[in-house]
Order: C-alpha cells, then sequence, then structure tokens
C-alpha cells in the first residue's frame, strides 16, 4: 500500500514577521541561558562553602572583565525572562491575548527589561550610587 | 473476572486530571522564583562587597539560607521543566530525545543538590 505523505500544518515561513515572535522565542533563549547560569550559581555557592581559597579563584574569574561582561549578561536575559514570565503569567488567566494587548505588553516588556538592567548595572558597579 | 476490555472500563470517565501537573509546577515554580530572583539581586546589590567574609556573614545571617535553598530548589525545578519542553519541541530523533533527557535531568539534579548541599552547609554549618 503506498503511503502519501501526510498533509502538514503551516509552518513559521507562511507567517508575517511580528517583534511578538522575536519575544517568544527570545524567552526560550533567555531560558536556556538562565539553566547555564544555574551551574555557575551552584559553582560559586560551592566554591562558597568550600572556604577561601577556591572562593577567591571564582571571584578573580567573575570579576575579570570577561566575568563582568557575562554577569551583565546575566543581569540582562535574568530581567527579560522574569519580565516576559510575568507576561506569560498574566495570559495564563486569559488576559491581555488580544493582538493589540499582547504587542502593548511585549513593548513594555523590554522597555522594562532594558530600564531594569540598566539601573542594575549601574548600581552593581558603582556602589555610590547605591541607597 | 471482568469480561470487559481495559479501554472499555475507561471510557466515558473522563480525563485523569494528572495532564496539568507539568503545566501547573511550572507556573507555581515561575511565580515564587518572581520574588526570590528579586531579591537574591537586590541582596548581593546590597552588599559592601562581593568578599568571602562579608557573603558568608551575609549566608549565616537568619532569613538568608532558607530563602536561598528556596531559591536554588525553584530554579533548578523550573529549569529541570523549561528545558526538557525545548528538548522535546526541538529533538525529533527519538533516541536523541531519550539521552538529551537523560543528560539534561541529571545534570539538573546534580545543580539542584550541589547548590542545596552548598547552601545548607554555609547556613547550619559552624563559622569556618
Amino acid at each position: 500500500m503506498a503511503t502519501r505523505p501526510r498533509p502538514l500544518s503551516p509552518h513559521l515561513q507562511v507567517y508575517r514577521w511580528q517583534y511578538t515572535m522575536a519575544l517568544s522565542i527570545a524567552h526560550r533563549a533567555a531560558g536556556l541561558g538562565l539553566a547555564t547560569g544555574l551551574a555557575l550559581l551552584t559553582w560559586w555557592l560551592l566554591a562558597l562553602a568550600a572556604g577561601p581559597e577556591s572562593y577567591a579563584r571564582v571571584r578573580a574569574l567573575l570579576g575579570s572583565p570577561f566575568g563582568t561582561l557575562l554577569l551583565a549578561g546575566y543581569v540582562a536575559i535574568f530581567w527579560y525572562h522574569c519580565c516576559n514570565g510575568l507576561r506569560h503569567l498574566q495570559w495564563d488567566t486569559g488576559r491581555g491575548l488580544e493582538k493589540a494587548s499582547a504587542r502593548r505588553s511585549g513593548a513594555l516588556v523590554v522597555v522594562a527589561t532594558l530600564l531594569l538592567t540598566a539601573a542594575t548595572l549601574v548600581l552593581a558597579l558603582y556602589p555610590g550610587a547605591r541607597p | 473476572m471482568s469480561m470487559r476490555s481495559p479501554l472499555g472500563r475507561v471510557l466515558g470517565l473522563g480525563a485523569a486530571g494528572g495532564g496539568s501537573h507539568h503545566w501547573w509546577l511550572q507556573r507555581l515554580t515561575a511565580l515564587a522564583l518572581v520574588p526570590l530572583g528579586v531579591w537574591f539581586l537586590v541582596a548581593l546589590l546590597g552588599l559592601p562587597d562581593l568578599g568571602y567574609l562579608t557573603v558568608r556573614g551575609w549566608l549565616a545571617a537568619a532569613p538568608h539560607g532558607l530563602l536561598l535553598a528556596l531559591l536554588v530548589v525553584a530554579a533548578a525545578y523550573h529549569s529541570w521543566l523549561g528545558v526538557c519542553v525545548v528538548i522535546e519541541d526541538y529533538v525529533p530523533n527519538r533516541t536523541r530525545r531519550l539521552g538529551a533527557l537523560l543528560v539534561a535531568q541529571f545534570l539538573h539534579l546534580a545543580a539542584g543538590a550541589g547548590a542545596l548541599f552548598a547552601v545548607l552547609k554555609l547556613s547550619l554549618g559552624s563559622a569556618a
């Protein structure tokens, strides 16, 4: 019996590109990034528990220019995943799913992420700016 | 002994009600991680420096160890669920998918247990 190829549901390429699509995949990407951040947090905590020498090694690495840049990236993806996660939680209640409000909340998430990331980095890098 | 088929016995009984377990726990841990994550970030920013003694002293103080333990457990579980969904969505080959899920789940268990062990040691152990 010859089998005909089964019909497929329309895939991504048939849709007009919209920034809400980028926000959606960025949520997953940020989540995967934060999974590696969990490994980093575990490493940092285990080093702290192991004693001053091992903690100093981790701190030197994270305090280097590369480490600082890495941590800045984690701060950014943390705030994005956090803000966009709240958006997802709102959707779970059945609210905010209409096209216009989904676009508006998406833009709000981007603005909030930029502001929170900038504020965190300023406070982290310039202790004098802390309240 | 019943002569009814296994299918006949369950038809019409409705859903088992367990299908939303994964979905629910992902939202539950998400809801917990919002305040816990923000608290941790703000707490780190509030420390005068991130030196060994400063961080150890902070972790040994009353609610910090408990909150950090909650954070690492919720984060490890939330990440476990999220990473598994990504693997299930993007790895079509069954054998590779199973392998990737096994690796991801073992790594999450290791990370969660390691972080929790460290937090407990730092907050319960005698000051070093």
